[in-house]
């Protein structure tokens, strides 16, 4: 598997099916867990870093699911490939950036990938399109047992698994969703959201998870404890509160279209144009209007541009892809050419242009 | 009201309790307050942890109690606790037994439990208490082969083995209990 064939597919989490995948993007479910020889992350000398990344290797080998895997040496990658598969949400910003021997293990289908010398020894993380957590939960409870199998994780009764930071330990469990939320950010409720989520104890973090902007008017919101409660009790407390946040949604985006109708097919249908006939434009506007694009698709006041294709130039238009996508490096001005360019192949009204 | 920053309508107010001198309310306009609210987002966690912690040591604690808690150091890896709140992560998973008293609260404080409940794996030889009695049992035979005790040597050796491959059954429960007797559930206190 070569890193030019994930750019141009589709993600699990880009496919916008599954439940309420209007408003939900994905679920997302990650464990943190440790190997007990070894000390955490910031112990570890480069030796042990590469005979940690070696015996997960080894493990991975002899389990079944090698088969369709493919073990990417990070440390190996040069800087347009970490920040693509950041940017694909398959490594994150520690792994990308760090020193020392570190890997990521790859699903070709993008349903999960593990992260190896991360914060901690290992990060395992499953996608899954739309709102399912409870497959996403049973997908990652199977992968954790294959891997188990074959390693020695650092485990205690009483505090669960170990892990490199405190706020993680117990079940060492992240479970989050990403929300679609324009008419909130619209109608200027989303404050009203922030504090409800901040009273239940879920954590609110941009697209692109720890530190990130809340770009695209998408957030993501997880459990921010891991100890005390299991693992089946940590994805309710998130799906409980993934309802509500639909439901505020929904009645704000019905307030917009009840408000005015005309303005808010005009407003849309300006996003689209500009993303159409822009000849230059910058990643964030370009995900400033097609979050508008994507309401409207969703409302039906867009008819001719598909939601599988607003999500994957979500992520296509991003830096790395673009260069990717083309072949070679870009500076930041031919970077804005080529992504309108972009931009016009896929949204222009050409439905064979379509990108599925 | 307006924006403490600008003369937009402050929209927002947001009582901040992490702050090191207590409580301060601020009203915010939506532009100022996603600026605000996105760059609590972008301090680091084991910055936020570290600020957690210095505010917990000072409200529980009395300077002398914070140094002697700084000083403790992990007879495995090495890091004293004033490393672990500098950064933010703990050296290994020993740590969590050497620092116990002091991570307690903070624990507490996260999760509002000291207790894990949930998921287990099949294979418990990875507990940080065998790792620490196999390197106690090592210094032990090390001293005895240095003593010329080949005897005891030869006995601390099979121990060790015995313990490595998890068929030592005794000790680790009463470990365990040692450990676990004070420990009670409180809800979190942020």
């Amino acid at each position: 598997m070569k890193l030019e064939e994930l750019a141009n597919q589709s993600s699990e989490w880009m496919r916008g099916q599954g439940p309420e995948s209007d408003i939900v993007m994905s679920s997302r479910i990650r464990l943190a867990r440790n190997l007990s020889e070894f000390p955490f992350i910031r112990k570890c000398t480069p030796k042990d870093r590469v005979a940690i990344a070696t015996s997960v290797h080894r493990a991975l080998d002899s389990l079944p699911l090698s088969a369709d895997t493919e073990y990417v040496d990070v440390a190996k990658l040069g800087d347009l490939d970490r920040q693509f598969l950041m940017e694909r949400q398959l490594i994150s910003h520690e792994l990308s950036e760090s020193q020392g021997a570190r890997a990521v293990i790859l699903d070709p289908h993008e349903r999960f990938s593990i992260m190896v010398n991360e914060e901690d020894h290992l990060r395992l993380q499953v996608m899954q399109s739309g709102l399912d957590l409870e497959a996403a939960w049973q997908r990652m409870d199977q992968l954790d047992n294959q891997l188990e199998s074959k390693l020695t994780y650092s485990f205690n009764k009483r505090l669960g698994y170990l892990t490199a930071c405190p706020t993680n330990v117990g079940t060492g469990l992240r479970v989050s969703v990403m929300l679609h939320l324009p008419a909130l950010v619209a109608t200027k409720q989303i404050d009203k959201v922030f504090r409800a989520l901040n009273k239940i104890n879920v954590a609110v973090r941009g697209l692109f998870g720890e530190g990130s902007q809340f770009m695209g008017d998408f957030y993501q919101i997880s459990n921010q404890t891991t100890l005390g409660k299991n693992e089946l009790a940590l994805v309710a407390k998130v799906r409980e509160v993934v309802p509500r946040l639909i439901d505020y949604e929904r009645k704000a985006r019905e307030f917009l279209v009840n408000e005015s109708r005309q303005d808010l097919h005009d407003n849309v249908s300006r996003a689209l144009g500009i993303l159409c006939t822009a000849k230059k434009i910058s990643s964030e506007e370009t995900m400033h209007y097609l979050s508008k694009v994507r309401m409207g698709v969703n409302l039906g006041l867009i008819s001719d541009v598909k939601i599988p294709t607003v999500n994957k130039l979500f992520i296509h238009t991003q830096p790395a892809h673009l260069q990717k996508l083309c072949g070679h490096k870009l500076s930041v001005t031919d970077r804005n050419i080529e992504r309108a360019n972009y931009l016009q192949l896929h949204l222009a009204k050409r439905p064979e242009n379509e990108i599925n | 009201m307006k924006c403490q920053h600008c003369e937009k309508p402050a929209t927002f107010h947001i009582t901040e309790l992490t702050e090191p001198s207590g409580p301060s309310v601020l009203h915010l306009c939506e532009e100022h307050a996603r600026t605000f609210l996105s760059n609590e987002g972008t301090a680091t966690p084991a910055s936020a942890l570290s600020s957690m912690l210095a505010k917990q040591l000072k409200i529980k604690n009395a300077a002398e109690e914070l140094a002697t808690a700084d000083k403790k150091t992990c007879p495995i890896c090495g890091i004293t606790f004033a490393d672990f709140r500098k950064g933010g992560r703990l050296g290994c998973a020993y740590d969590y037994i050497a620092f116990e008293d002091d991570l307690q609260p903070l624990l507490v404080n996260i999760h509002g439990s000291l207790q894990h409940v949930g998921k287990e794996p099949s294979n418990q030889t990875g507990s940080p208490e065998r790792q620490h009695r196999i390197m106690q049992l090592k210094l032990e035979m090390k001293e005895a082969i240095e003593k010329e005790d080949y005897e005891t040597a030869s006995r601390l050796r099979d121990k060790i083995s015995e313990v490595e491959s998890g068929n030592e059954s005794s000790w680790d429960n009463d470990a365990l209990e040692d450990l676990g007797d004070d420990f009670q559930s409180d809800p979190p206190i942020v």
